[in-house]
């Protein structure tokens, strides 16, 4: 494929001799693709401050559909639930995600391969199927759906992000350091959160930006354990687009969370960069 | 999930005994009991709950295989739900089939060509659509490949008839590459990233043309990472709800939307829904277990 179609019509072994035309295909090809994954962010960015409602052309600029979305209550009050569900899934994920990366590095026990099998299914699991077994079970033991059922059913994934992200962390991490900790007579629980825990934190935080993410962007998993009221942002973004009362204030939504999302994408890059070095 | 007395694994193990009096298995207990509690209540048993269900037949008690046999149900001239789940599969086949194809140079690209000390920034780039709402990038490819839409604005102005895609097949699987790009990308950077560029100097210093050192050099040493992608990309769209909900029309529906319309929907039969969704979790464990035989595991277990 790649360096293939290069050579059509170059002599054999041209494109390895000059290794320089093969780059420069390349680097336009890849130019073309970063373009495609910009297309429909910068399309929606641009219709964002398009004064006509249609999306078909362009009228004039306006903030007016950011105003718009600022004072839409239904929008405001479903980000609010998304922004509760994601917050507090991923702070119980982070506590039991931590600790269970550290058990699993540090203890051996019978079943632990199963075990570590079932904190990695909510990853390889598809999430109408966690969906659906979700919504059974909460019938069958007769829980309401409310927010908090969004909550639990968050929780398994967030968790299952959280656990790995940390355990890949913890693998690198020079267990010495906590032992020699424990030999100077530091207790257990001072060993743990004075020496384990800071060299820990940058793969917490960047499991919990990326469990964060992923609670506020499911749509399929809180769709159907989602009580009635309990309205997240992707299930009124999706009952709007159904409905086809397609509003520019959509698009001025998607320009802050790309914005948003973005930011947290870099703080996270930023923060697994403290721990290389 | 039972944990027992922690063994030697460690150089130290006891360490952690020396100044407290608790027993040996309660830390461990303490550390991993929560999480194996949480996904054994929220996650084992429910997916339990839905193989026992998935064997009671509609408005009866006695359990049946007739939900199964209802996935082969054939109406005028037409396995119904038959083609449905041949359609995900197709969809999903395609879908990672252009993800490959067009990933791969860009993988490519990113791993050896692009300046080193920009890897890491350029790969964030061009993941970070990732992390803005699924549902709103599909409804960007509304706006783009609607009949009065960008794409055909776009055709116009250069002197070409117009196109439509949206509500069928083929809005679906442009959203799907789009959707899931960004991961085949990252699972081939990943590995292409490894590539030992010394063996395709010496390939090309021995007389093997691109062609031949592409085949027989870089893609064998790839080969986990293709699979891994190819695994990765395949499961999640043979799965995906919202690409086929948004771009797609009646003719269209997937696999998930069937099992949507089975517990939400009007036509709810929660028996056949579950039989969907087992089928859905049996073709996710078979692609896994193969992924687990010829594949790099990195990528199921790192994520």
């Amino acid at each position: 494929m790649a360096n293939a179609a290069v050579n059509s019509g170059n002599p054999i072994q041209k494109s390895f001799a000059n290794p320089r035309i093969r780059k420069r295909w390349q680097t336009w090809y890849s130019l073309v693709a970063f373009l495609y994954m910009y297309l429909p962010i910068a399309v929606l960015t641009i219709f964002s401050f398009n004064k006509s409602p249609s999306p078909s052309q362009w009228t004039g600029f306006t903030w007016e559909w950011y105003s718009k979305f600022l004072q839409n209550p239904t929008l405001l009050a479903a980000l609010t639930n998304s922004l509760s569900v994601a917050l507090v899934a991923v702070s119980i994920s982070a506590v039991l995600g931590t600790i269970t990366a550290v058990g699993l590095a540090r203890y051996y026990f019978p079943g632990k391969s199963l075990y570590r099998g079932t904190t990695y299914l909510p990853l390889i699991m598809p999430d109408i199927a966690i969906a659906v077994a979700t919504l059974v079970f909460f019938a069958a033991i007769k829980l309401p759906l409310s927010l908090a059922t969004i909550v639990i059913a968050h929780i398994v994934f967030c968790l299952a992000y959280v656990t790995v992200v940390v355990s890949s962390r913890l693998s690198n991490i020079d267990p010495k350091l906590e032992e020699a900790a424990l030999d100077l007579g530091a207790t257990p629980i001072q060993a743990f959160t004075r020496v384990l825990l800071p060299q820990l934190l940058p793969g917490i935080v960047s499991g919990c930006l990326l469990a964060f993410i992923l609670s506020m962007d499911d749509f399929v998993i809180a769709y159907f354990t989602a009580g009635v009221g309990a309205t997240t942002l992707p299930i009124a973004i999706f009952s709007s687009l159904r409905s086809g009362g397609v509003t520019p204030e959509l698009n001025a939504l998607s320009v802050l969370l790309i914005i948003a999302s973005g930011s947290m994408a870099a703080i996270a890059e930023i923060v697994r960069g403290w721990g290389k070095h | 999930m039972t944990v027992s007395n922690p063994h030697d694994l460690e150089p130290n193990p006891d360490a952690s005994q020396r100044s407290s009096n608790a027993p040996k298995w309660l830390e461990p207990l303490v550390l991993l009991f929560p999480t194996g509690f949480w996904l054994v209540a929220f996650l084992l048993i429910p997916t339990l709950l839905i193989l026992v269900q998935s064997f009671v037949p509609f408005g009866k008690t006695e359990f049946g295989l007739d939900n199964y046999q209802q996935v082969f149900k054939y109406v005028g001239g037409n396995f119904i739900y038959l083609v449905v789940v041949w359609r995900s599969l197709l969809y999903a086949a395609i879908a990672t089939g252009f993800c490959l194809v067009i990933g791969f140079p860009v993988a490519y690209w990113l791993a050896i060509i692009a300046p080193k000390e920009w890897r890491n920034i350029l790969l964030l780039l061009f993941v970070l659509p990732l992390w803005t709402s699924s549902l709103l990038r599909s409804y960007a490819w509304i706006t783009i490949l609607r009949p009065t839409g960008v794409l055909n604005s776009f055709l116009n102005l250069i002197g070409l008839s117009g196109i439509n895609v949206l509500n069928k097949a083929e809005g679906v699987i442009i959203g799907m590459i789009y959707t899931y790009l960004p991961y085949m990308v990252l699972v081939l950077y990943t590995s292409l990233e490894k590539l030992d560029l010394r063996l395709l100097e010496a390939a090309a210093d021995l007389g093997a043309n691109s062609r031949q050192a592409f085949w027989q050099i870089t893609v064998p040493q790839v080969s986990s990472g293709i699979i891994a992608g190819t695994a990765l990309v395949s499961i999640t769209s043979f799965s995906d709800y919202i690409n086929p909900q948004l771009l797609g029309g009646p003719g269209s529906r997937t696999i998930a939307s069937i099992i949507e319309l089975q517990f939400l929907g009007a036509s709810s039969n929660r028996g056949f829904g579950s039989a969907l969704s087992m089928v859905l979790i049996l073709a996710v464990t078979i692609v896994i277990a193969l992924l687990i035989k010829y594949g790099d595991k990195r990528v199921v277990t790192d994520g």
